[in-house]
């Protein structure tokens, strides 16, 4: 095909630049919608630029202009052919209480085997502790094992003073980035087909199980349950939600029960992991200020009545927001 | 064995239209990342002065707002920067690198993020060594996370609409009295010859004196050793002119 190239731009430009123009508006808000004309005319646009993108592609001569409309191209292709809904940002109030509590309840299968993995673990975890006395200094993390539970608690209730010398935002804000870096880590985890995730709940499990049957071992149920449940009702579950994200990660990977090709699997899954993400961490935010400000005061200072009721309260709540939140 | 790699991705749109993306190799995403590592080092001692502020109030205080604020700065970077320059990081911009959808539609939110989210996986055990094997292997270089998001990373030129005035000739084309050679000339020419013409054309402004002269006096030579024309339609005609005049006769 003969083209005399010069002409040919100069008649179609003005069509080309209100094409650029169009996508540079379009671009800048990615939640604008465009009415009927615009849309009409947009339509037109990107359908001419492909015809010219067309001849051109035959006349090697000019592969400057074939680059820029290619470009142009390109870009329309990626707004005329998207069929996601551009959802804009919702208030973050209407997110938590509504979307993320749907989220969570449409992939409770997942919630259930990270439920199941941990509590396998726990149970090894107590019985190592329960039936193997040397399991007690491999399994206890951190300076656990160098004092008995009835020696911690007796130093934790004597303390004259402020056991974290005053540093609870610091102690907080470790206890927040900490968690949620280890979620993230339980989710990305899901990339393994769900192995490395069932790994992360399995070995937290096994030291929550270990810690447990060695305080209730030593006598200390009552402190165990009043240190523990103000954070641990959301900070535990929060874990286990992060699981939930691994496993439906995972089983996107794999094409569990469905047809669809890997691509389309994992761009189905993506905003919901998103979801449950930012509701887990937004629930670890609370653990890390409970934990902080509230489970590291014992008695005398707090009575363990108010931290396990406070505890109890919290676990209720949360069951009742997750099963019943959002339901239309 | 290395998968094959593909250097452009190529998309066939229902209207019948191809199109491409340049991919980027997994070296030039290292060197982007470590403008982006550098970044966050950066904005992290910014932060550091800012905080040191607040121990005038609480030295706790302070403290935890260094924690929170490294983590929502590494975290937080890679999602804000890339949302707010549709797919660039400022490494990407420098090394014009863009992070697109893989199917070629609009990336989204939720893409972003969780490329970014999964990072910590792509960079076990150490500098990117999963991530950066995974890439290797990958045939359209994409890490853990990019998998997972669905997103590719692109070369990125930018592509302006091309300044044709340049190569347009409105004054008396001398080669055009004779049409006979003129026909030859594009019988010779080469499609590859002639585009490199045009590009020589139009990037002219942007060529060092004595290289122009030099290359404009190689395709003069090469154009008239092709196709000879009488000395009464090249005399007094410069070897820039000759080129513009024949990439007037090849495209017209």
């Amino acid at each position: 095909m003969i083209i005399d190239v010069p002409r040919f731009v100069t008649q179609e430009r003005d069509d080309w630049q209100e094409l650029e123009k169009l996508l540079e508006r379009m671009e800048a808000d990615p939640y604008r919608r465009l009415n009927l004309a615009e849309v009409r005319r947009f339509h037109f646009l990107y359908e001419k630029t492909s015809a010219d993108l067309a001849r051109l592609s035959t006349f090697a001569f000019a592969p400057e202009i074939c680059r820029y409309l290619e470009s142009l191209v390109g870009r329309a292709y990626g707004e005329i052919h998207e069929a996601r809904e551009a959802r804009s940002p919702s208030s973050f109030r209407k997110w938590f209480t509504e979307t993320f509590p749907r989220v969570f309840r449409r992939h409770g299968g997942a919630f259930g085997v990270a439920v199941a993995i941990l509590l396998l673990g726990t149970t090894l975890g107590g019985f190592a502790v329960r039936f193997d006395p040397e399991a007690r200094e491999v399994l206890l993390p951190f300076d656990f094992p160098l004092e008995t539970p009835g020696e911690r608690v007796a130093r934790e209730e004597g303390a004259r003073k402020d056991l974290l010398g005053g540093k609870h935002s610091t102690f907080s804000a470790f206890l927040m980035t900490h968690n949620i870096r280890v979620s993230l880590l339980t989710l990305a985890f899901g990339m393994t087909a769900g192995v490395g995730t069932a790994l992360m709940l399995f070995y937290n499990g096994v030291i929550l199980g270990a810690i447990g049957v060695d305080y209730v071992m030593g006598g200390q149920t009552t402190f165990l349950l009043g240190w523990l449940l103000p954070h641990g009702s959301i900070e535990i579950p929060a874990i286990l939600i992060a699981g939930q994200t691994g496993f439906v990660l995972g089983a996107s990977l794999l094409g569990w029960q469905s047809r669809r090709p890997l691509g389309e699997r994992l761009r189905a899954v993506g905003p919901d992991l998103l979801t449950l993400i930012g509701g887990l961490a937004v629930m670890l935010v609370w653990a890390g200020l409970v934990e902080a400000f509230f489970s590291q005061f014992h008695e005398p200072v707090l009575p363990y009545t108010l931290k396990i009721g406070f505890g109890l309260v919290e676990m209720v709540l949360l069951f009742i927001f997750l099963a019943r939140a959002g339901r239309g | 064995m290395l998968a094959a790699r593909a250097n452009f991705l190529r998309f066939h749109t229902p209207e019948g239209i191809t199109f491409s993306l340049a991919l980027a190799s997994p070296v030039t995403r290292c060197l982007a990342s470590v403008v982006d590592i550098g970044c966050i080092s950066v904005l992290s001692i910014t932060l550091g002065y800012f905080t040191r502020a607040l121990n005038l109030f609480s030295a706790d205080l302070a403290m935890a707002v260094q924690l929170a604020g490294y983590f929502v700065l590494s975290v937080g970077y890679g999602m804000f920067t890339e949302w707010y320059w549709r797919g660039q990081t400022v490494g990407k911009r420098l090394l014009r690198l863009r992070v697109v959808d893989a199917q070629g539609l609009k990336l989204n939110f939720s893409q972003i993020a969780l490329r970014n989210l999964l990072r910590c996986i792509d960079l076990m055990p150490a500098f990117y060594a999963i991530g950066g094997a995974v890439c290797l292997f990958n045939r359209r270089s994409q890490r853990l996370g990019d998998i997972a998001a669905g997103t590719i990373v692109i070369r990125n030129p930018i592509a302006r609409q091309p300044d044709l005035d340049q190569l347009a000739v409105d004054k008396w084309n001398s080669l055009r009295e004779y049409p006979h050679l003129t026909a030859r000339l594009r019988q010779h020419v080469s499609p590859r010859t002639a585009a490199l013409t045009v590009d020589a054309i139009m990037r002219r402004q942007q060529l060092e004196a004595t290289k122009r002269v030099a290359l404009f006096h190689e395709l003069a030579s090469y154009f008239k050793e092709v196709t000879p024309f009488p000395p009464e339609a090249t005399e007094g005609v410069g070897d820039e002119q000759y080129v513009r005049n024949v990439a007037d006769v090849l495209f017209r």
